[in-house]
């Protein structure tokens, strides 16, 4: 390599010096904020495709953004899914419901009841909506803040807040961080908390679901951030390859923790074109727009079932609470973002556009809240009389050691022995506040 | 220079006594090695801007500027891969995993390739990389936030394994680490960043500045990697022990008036086989306490050393005190943890053979 210069920056050569880019989002704390870059075109203008079109005949959709609700609170041109008022009603009050649940869950860890709770305020279309499109035993693989979609399929809520105090009613047995929901019952896959390794999975069971000739799809959702983590490029290459009957629902919700959306790529594509590489129809979306997202994931959805193979759908949103009780976004991004945001409120807009159509009104909606409110009320309540986290009611120590494997090794009969041992010399007198224990 | 010239050279600039807590002593290491050297680049999740989750890292984006502590995308096989890069071009990378638990998708970047860097190239490529990662248990964080992963690391040839237990040991350790040639991961016990734990989960943490490990030096000092220290000095039996757990088997020997003495290893690998031999070969009885999990876990490797190469000194069978062989739960964590009731059961045992 005679011919070549000596590679080395202290020789004074003269090739141009190189810089390091790393991203940085437009607002820090105290920054006033103009989201004015940010492209929303108008509601309706989007064409809907074929669902069966070739991706490459469907490169636009990766970049644009599929909106049907309008300023005018009137739902727009060919995506709007035309559904009734009473469909329209009931996805409003799930989506209420789950902000009461939030909000409720929310305190309740503030009140020192739980460990951690993760709110989804601001993206509750981003799983209510979509999971309205999808049959109820089409299995989803969610990341955890689609509490929408448990909401949504009627899983009780007694069980949820069961779960977040890891109570004695915890049918999870208290093993799980707050939040990390199961529920086979309700094609609800375990959450992991290890980021996107549900996106793969999700693929493979809907490979399973075509190795069967089953009629089943799966859809899962991982966070914009979350897309950086290889599993995810694992799913997208396994979904196109086998033409999988799956929906890969990315949630832009612009944060990953205190990391902007720039850290997973969003300075240079969307996250919607990372499909179009791997030859996956992709979509970008409202996020918070509900019709649109009912919409696209519908569209996915018939695009799956017709063995017309996956879809990425990208729902543009805004996460606007902290990442999680243990996190403060005021140390690191505008507080003014959440009202600049240019997207408006998925809830609201659900609600005016009910109005706009006279199908609703702010008395029903007052009452609806109120409802709401006061049903997370009446259910934590019961839920608590199952104990709170910390305070003894928790499931026997017995409990620790099953389910490590189908059957008891008997090294883990010697650990629950000693663990029960344990119990029995601090608890002489048996566990406080009525519990079991062993 | 050597490493006893450095501390000879940073004890008598240091003022008389500067109380941090292991978080700032990690913070300080960090500072204070980026400014020795410009090669010394920061990567993590949320590290950057924020400082980093549990703030290990605050300030030094703001410092040393964007293009040496820098926030990533949300992958730590690319933030280990990364890091392997920056090594080869000649950079002391130090990424940060914001959890141990998180540290699995880098794990072929750790095993096949930076422990192998100088292996496989015969020295041509090395990889000075310093992996730092919260690890261990006692914060309620459940399976995912709570695990202690340090055997996985211990097993592959060409990795160092570094856990400190004070904040003294951690800035002096930290700086060895990321001073030192070949990879290591530095884990640190998150139950302990703000101060000691007695192993009961009940009673309020009782901050680091109470406590003489507190006292960090101002400026550059280093412990050497390998080198164990005697938390305690006693005659009755030897107690083995890293991190989080060295302060659990303090209070429990104080609390039955056990004289022991607790070996805080901290680095497991390379392992100061000397002291512990020194220490067994005395007391005749060796405790091993880990939060980890006990199958194939560190303490299996202690036991097999110390029956090994003290067995004719040994008055009593070696135990082990562990974490159970189950994924960290979230309510029964205090019933996991290996607390004082285990270990006082082990040390009545151990003692009355």
């Amino acid at each position: 390599m005679a011919d070549r210069p000596q590679g080395d920056a202290n020789l004074g050569d003269n090739r141009p010096k190189l810089s390091l880019h790393v991203p940085e989002p437009k607002f820090r704390p105290g920054d006033a904020v103009d989201f004015s870059h940010i492209q929303v075109p108008k509601a309706g203008a989007q064409p809907r495709p074929d669902e069966t079109t070739k991706p490459e005949d469907m490169l636009d959709f990766a970049h644009g953004l599929i909106r049907v609700l309008g300023e005018d609170n009137k739902a727009h041109g060919a995506w709007d899914p035309k559904l009734d008022p009473e469909t329209l009603r009931t996805m409003l009050g799930h989506m209420a419901m789950t902000r009461a649940f939030d909000e409720r869950m929310f305190r309740g860890q503030r009140q020192g009841k739980t460990s951690f709770y993760m709110k989804c305020t601001g993206e509750e279309a981003t799983s209510v909506s979509a999971s309205m499109a999808l049959a109820a035993d089409d299995m989803v693989f969610p990341s955890y803040r689609q509490q929408g979609i448990l909401i949504q399929r009627g899983y009780p809520m007694i069980e949820m807040i069961n779960q977040i105090y890891s109570n004695r009613g915890d049918k999870l047995k208290g093993r799980q961080l707050p939040i990390m929901y199961s529920s086979k019952e309700h094609s609800f896959f375990t959450i992991s908390g290890n980021l996107a390794t549900q996106t793969p999975q999700a693929v493979g069971w809907a490979m399973a679901s075509a190795i069967k000739g089953d009629s089943r799809i799966a859809a899962t959702w991982v966070g914009e951030g979350s897309t950086a983590e290889g599993d995810f490029h694992s799913a997208c290459l396994f979904a196109t390859v086998y033409n999988a009957p799956v929906i890969l629902n990315v949630v832009n919700n612009q944060w990953a923790i205190s990391s902007f959306s720039g850290f997973a790529g969003a300075e240079r594509a969307t996250f919607a074109a990372r499909g179009v590489g791997y030859g996956i129809a992709s979509l970008r979306v409202d996020g918070n727009d509900p019709l649109a997202c009912y919409a696209a994931e519908q569209w996915a959805a018939n695009r799956a079932r017709a063995n017309a193979g996956p879809t990425l759908i990208e729902f543009f949103s805004y996460r606007a609470e902290g990442h999680s009780t243990s996190d403060d976004p005021s140390g690191y991004r505008s507080a003014q973002e959440r009202d600049e945001w240019p997207l408006g409120d998925p809830v609201m807009r659900l609600k005016n556009h009910l109005i706009e159509i006279g199908e609703w009104d702010e008395e029903r909606q007052e009452k609806m809240d109120l409802e709401a409110a006061e049903y997370v009320k009446k259910t934590t309540k019961e839920a608590e009389e199952n104990g709170i986290l910390g305070h003894g009611l928790h499931h026997p120590f017995r409990t620790m050691f099953e389910d490590v494997f189908e059957e008891l090794p008997w090294h883990l009969k010697e650990q629950a022995e000693q663990a029960i041992r344990e119990r029995e010399t601090k608890f002489p007198e048996g566990l406080p506040n009525g519990g079991k224990g062993a | 220079m050597t490493e006893l010239k450095d501390m000879a050279a940073s004890e008598s600039e240091a003022p008389a006594e500067r109380r941090l807590n292991m978080i700032e002593a990690i913070n300080d290491a960090l500072d204070v090695t980026m400014g020795r050297d410009e090669n010394i680049v920061i990567m993590g999740e949320d590290v950057g801007y924020f400082g980093g989750v549990f703030r290990c890292t605050a300030g030094l984006q703001q410092k040393y500027g964007k293009t040496r502590v820098f926030d990533t995308p949300i992958s730590e096989c690319g933030i280990i891969a990364a890091a392997v890069g920056m090594g080869a071009y000649g950079l002391r990378p130090v990424p940060e995993i914001q959890f141990a638990d998180y540290i699995y998708p880098g794990l072929d970047q750790l095993i096949s390739e930076a422990a192998r860097l100088r292996y496989r190239s015969a020295a041509e490529y090395i990889a000075p990389i310093t992996v730092r990662s919260p690890f261990g248990g006692g914060i309620f964080g459940g399976q995912t936030h709570s695990q202690s992963p340090e055997a996985i690391f211990a097993h592959v040839s060409g990795l160092k394994t570094v856990i400190p237990a004070t904040p003294y040991d951690a800035k002096g350790l930290l700086i060895s680490a990321i001073e030192d040639n070949d990879p290591v991961i530095f884990f640190e016990p998150k139950r302990i960043y703000n101060g000691p734990f007695s192993g009961y989960y009940d009673k309020p943490v009782e901050p680091w500045k109470r406590f003489d490990a507190s006292v960090v030096p101002e400026g550059h000092y280093k412990i050497p990697l390998g080198k164990a220290r005697y938390a305690t000095e006693g005659d009755e039996l030897t107690i083995l022990a890293y991190g989080t757990m060295v302060h659990v088997v303090e209070a429990v020997c104080r609390e039955k008036g056990v004289e022991a003495d607790i070996v805080d290893l901290r680095t497991i690998v390379p392992v100061d086989i000397e002291t512990i031999e020194e220490s067994v070969k005395k007391t005749g009885r060796c405790l091993i306490v880990h939060e980890a999990t006990r199958t194939a876990g560190f303490g299996a490797e202690l036991s097999a050393l110390v029956t090994e190469r003290c067995f004719y000194h040994l008055e009593a069978p070696v135990e082990r005190v562990t974490g159970f062989d189950t994924p960290y739960p979230h309510s029964l964590e205090w019933a996991y943890f290996p607390g004082p009731i285990r270990i006082g059961e082990a040390l009545d045992k151990i003692l009355s053979e």
